[in-house]
């Protein structure tokens, strides 16, 4: 399944990172790799963006980009 | 600007030590704690980020030079600020070659931060890691021995804020310094197809780079069609072009690579999972959709309440205190023209730049906080949405909101969005939000213009229209940013998609807190201030010159001497509201009349806009000597009220009608004639060409508002 559609405060694993180049590489420089354990912890007042917890940090990203990460519960 | 030349002179000799690191990692409480604090603040050479040097006196070594490099994830860029980090460690485009770079690694995520340790080391830099937070990581912290045997350079524990561990980090520079070893480390090895890249890339790149594989890794993972990179070169953007899926393919291999290094030989260093309890908690209700926006919304009130209510008892004391000091010096030297030009051109400028201190202060102050919290990067998250509907930033949503306090500190808090578009783009809107220095023209001309009704009997008629201001503000600030950031190509750039970190929550350190608001209060009065002054003293010219009727109606002095003395004050006022009618500033107003004609505005009102350049409640008072009132009394306001409800246009007809009271509110609220908030602009933008295309389209704004509006409700025969 992909990012989004992940339960709050489930964990997942990253199967494979998709998008556009710059944000791809970006969010791959800061931990999020295919391997990586994720959890959804928060979702914005109106649905978006979204709040992960990898690699005991926090990361926000939007929905939209959210959709091109694939996890395995 | 003359900093760079200054910078070069007094920095050539001594060694250079950068201090880069992700966001958040502490790097700013080591800066302070390696060099007292004392830094000199310039600019990155082009932009207008901040460039912050400071000395620190190694043991057995002697003195160097320490530069806080701005929070960088990685040294691959996509805009000209994700840059800075690049060229400042590798000395790029005309900055200092630093002999040592310390990175601040986070102890609670270690693995994660040693990716930017990896990509220095790629460059050969002279690396060596400040393991930082390692009070919080507690177990989970990495032995830093070990941690440094895997990495190859030296890792040194440090609580800088307790001052622990700041004699073996400097040490170690000192170690660093003395060591000439540039050894390019990769703990990954790029397969054979990559290889042949590197090797094409780095015949390409230009002569001032190092000539290294990293450098054209770095181009091959940076340069792309619609990038925001400064000086790269076309032939490198020629030889970097490859098929996307060339690229993907290149990203994978260095990050997995390296990642792939960090999460089998870095990450046992940490033998336990960090604690995150607090963060967890905390975040459950800060960042909960309703009740973290509640809390959200509260904080902003505080904060509003804050600059709004707060800071007025300071601005009026400081006021109070330049008005006696101007009387002081006019009753010394009665009648001199000197005197005359210190106390209302000279002082009455330095008391405006002084009246924006307490606002700026406490802005910043709270900003800080909210910084050194974690907090700030919430807000960011809390109103993505609303504000990306809008092409802003989800952190322009503060300086937005201090906007309806004063533009000043707002335009100087953009500083906490790190891309200049979207810096500039909140800039170029948030005077259009309702400051504070408009209320009192607001109250003068709906006070006098509007009846007090009640609609319905509950209704004040008076409120609501000053509500409607408001959001007349509000609304026409969020329009002009989607209308701009849409049509005007410097603001249209690509909307990147959002990666924010929300850091661990911390409790704020106030020295660096203070620290900062030191700063910036500094520059704003050495860099802004400056340019205030100077138009405070060209508008009192304009007002005050000539300083006799040019042409006067009567032979004043005569006329004055025959009365007895309790009719003086009556006439003196008429003759000053004479002079300033034939002052520089009334015959500009008589110029700019056949232009404001058309808004249903007379030349005194000329005057009256050209006093509100200086800022805009002087307009309350330049109306006040225009019609020959008493200053500075609490009866100025009522008996002005009285007399612009007197005044008739030459047909006999009343001069001010609502309907002129909306067309002048309505050029109020829209045109930024603040020099103030034009001067800032100037200096945080660093260009002359943002002031004035601010100053030209929120004037035709205001002036085609006024225009429809007016004209339509006479149309309508109101």
């Amino acid at each position: 399944m992909s990012l989004p559609d992940l339960p709050l405060r489930k964990s997942a694993v990253v199967e494979a990172v998709g998008g556009d180049r710059a944000f791809r590489r970006r969010i791959m420089e800061m931990g999020l790799i295919p391997g990586t354990k994720v959890r959804l912890v928060a979702v914005a007042p109106m649905g978006d963006p979204l709040t992960l917890e990898l690699r005991s940090s926090r990361l926000s990203i939007r929905k939209r980009e959210a959709a091109q990460v694939r996890v395995r519960v | 600007m003359s900093e760079p030349s200054t910078q070069a002179k007094s920095e050539s000799s001594r060694p250079l030590v950068a201090l880069a690191g992700h966001p958040n990692t502490g790097k700013t409480t080591l800066f302070n704690a390696l060099t007292g604090s004392r830094a000199r603040v310039g600019n990155y050479p082009g932009i207008t980020v901040e460039r912050r040097v400071g000395e620190a006196n190694l043991d057995g070594f002697g003195p160097v030079d320490v530069v806080d490099i701005p929070g960088t994830y990685s040294l691959v860029a996509r805009t000209a600020e994700e840059q800075i980090a690049l060229d400042a460690m590798l000395g790029l485009v005309g900055q200092k070659r630093p002999d040592a770079v310390v990175i601040c690694v986070d102890a609670t995520q270690f693995v994660r931060s040693s990716h930017l340790v990896l990509q220095a080391q790629e460059f050969g830099l002279p690396v060596l890691v400040a393991l930082t937070m390692t009070d919080e990581a507690k177990q989970a912290a990495p032995d830093p021995v070990e941690m440094g045997q895997c990495l190859q350079c030296e890792v040194v524990s440090v609580l800088a804020a307790q001052g622990r561990g700041i004699t073996e980090l400097t040490a170690a520079i000192a170690r660093r310094l003395r060591n000439p070893d540039r050894r390019e480390i990769w703990h990954w090895q790029p397969t054979a197809w990559l290889r042949k890249l590197l090797d094409e890339t780095r015949a390409a790149l230009p002569a001032e780079w190092p000539a290294c594989d990293a450098m054209a890794l770095w181009a091959l993972m940076s340069v792309e069609t619609g990038d925001e990179l400064h000086g790269i070169p076309a032939a490198l953007r020629q030889a970097v072009h490859l098929p996307s899926e060339a690229r993907k393919r290149i990203d994978d291999e260095a990050i997995l690579g390296r990642y792939a290094f960090m999460d089998t030989k870095l990450a046992p260093l940490g033998r336990h999972q960090p604690d995150q309890n607090l963060t967890e908690k905390v975040d459950r209700i800060l960042i909960h959709p309703w009740l973290g926006l509640l809390i959200f919304l509260l904080l902003m009130f505080a904060l509003f309440e804050g600059l709004f209510a707060g800071a007025n008892p300071l601005i009026h004391l400081i006021e109070k205190l330049v008005g006696a000091a101007g009387d002081g010096i006019k009753h010394a030297l009665p009648g001199s023209i000197l005197a005359h030009f210190v106390a209302d051109g000279l002082l009455a400028g330095v008391g405006a730049v002084a009246m924006f201190l307490p606002q700026i202060l406490a802005l910043f102050f709270f900003l800080g906080l909210l910084e050194d919290s974690g907090y700030l990067a919430r807000v960011a998250f809390l109103m993505d949405r609303p504000m990306r509907a809008m092409h802003l930033h989800g952190r322009a949503f503060i300086p937005l909101l201090a906007g309806f306090a004063c533009a000043v500190p707002a335009i100087m808090s953009t500083r906490t969005i790190e891309r200049r578009r979207d810096r500039v783009l909140a800039m170029m809107v948030i005077p259009l939000t309702t400051c504070s220095a408009r209320l009192p023209v607001y109250t003068l001309i709906i006070g006098s213009l509007f009846p007090a009704r009640r609609i319905g009997g509950i209704l004040p008629t008076q409120g609501l229209l000053v509500v409607f201001m408001y959001a007349f503000g509000m609304v026409t600030a969020l329009l002009a940013a989607l209308v701009l950031s849409r049509a005007l190509p410097p603001l249209r750039a690509r909307r990147l998609p959002l990666v924010l970190e929300l850091p661990p929550y911390r409790r704020p350190r106030l020295r660096d807190v203070l620290g900062m608001v030191w700063d910036r209060s500094r520059r704003f009065v050495t860099d802004a201030g400056t340019l205030i002054v100077i138009c405070s003293v060209v508008l009192w010219g304009l007002l005050d010159f000539p300083r006799a009727p040019a042409r006067p109606s009567r032979d004043w002095k005569a006329t004055i001497a025959q009365v007895e003395s309790t009719a003086r004050p009556q006439l003196e006022r008429a003759e000053e509201a004479e002079r300033m009618q034939q002052s520089y500033a009334g015959r500009i107003g008589k110029l700019m009349e056949p232009v404001i004609a058309p808004l249903g505005f007379d030349w005194k009102i000329g005057i009256g806009l050209v006093g509100a350049f200086a800022a805009r409640e002087v307009f309350v008072a330049t109306m006040g000597v225009v019609y020959g009132l008493e200053p500075d009394t609490a009866q100025t306001s009522l008996t002005l009220r009285e007399k612009l409800r007197q005044e008739k246009r030459p047909d006999g007809t009343p001069l001010y009608t609502p309907l002129v009271g909306l067309s002048l509110l309505l050029f109020f609220a829209l045109a930024c004639q603040c020099t103030s908030t034009l001067a800032v602009v100037r200096r945080e933008t660093g260009s002359l060409r943002w002031p004035l295309f601010l100053f030209a389209y929120t004037s035709t704004l205001a002036w085609l508002v006024s225009f429809a509006v007016y004209q339509t409700g006479r149309a309508l025969g109101l």
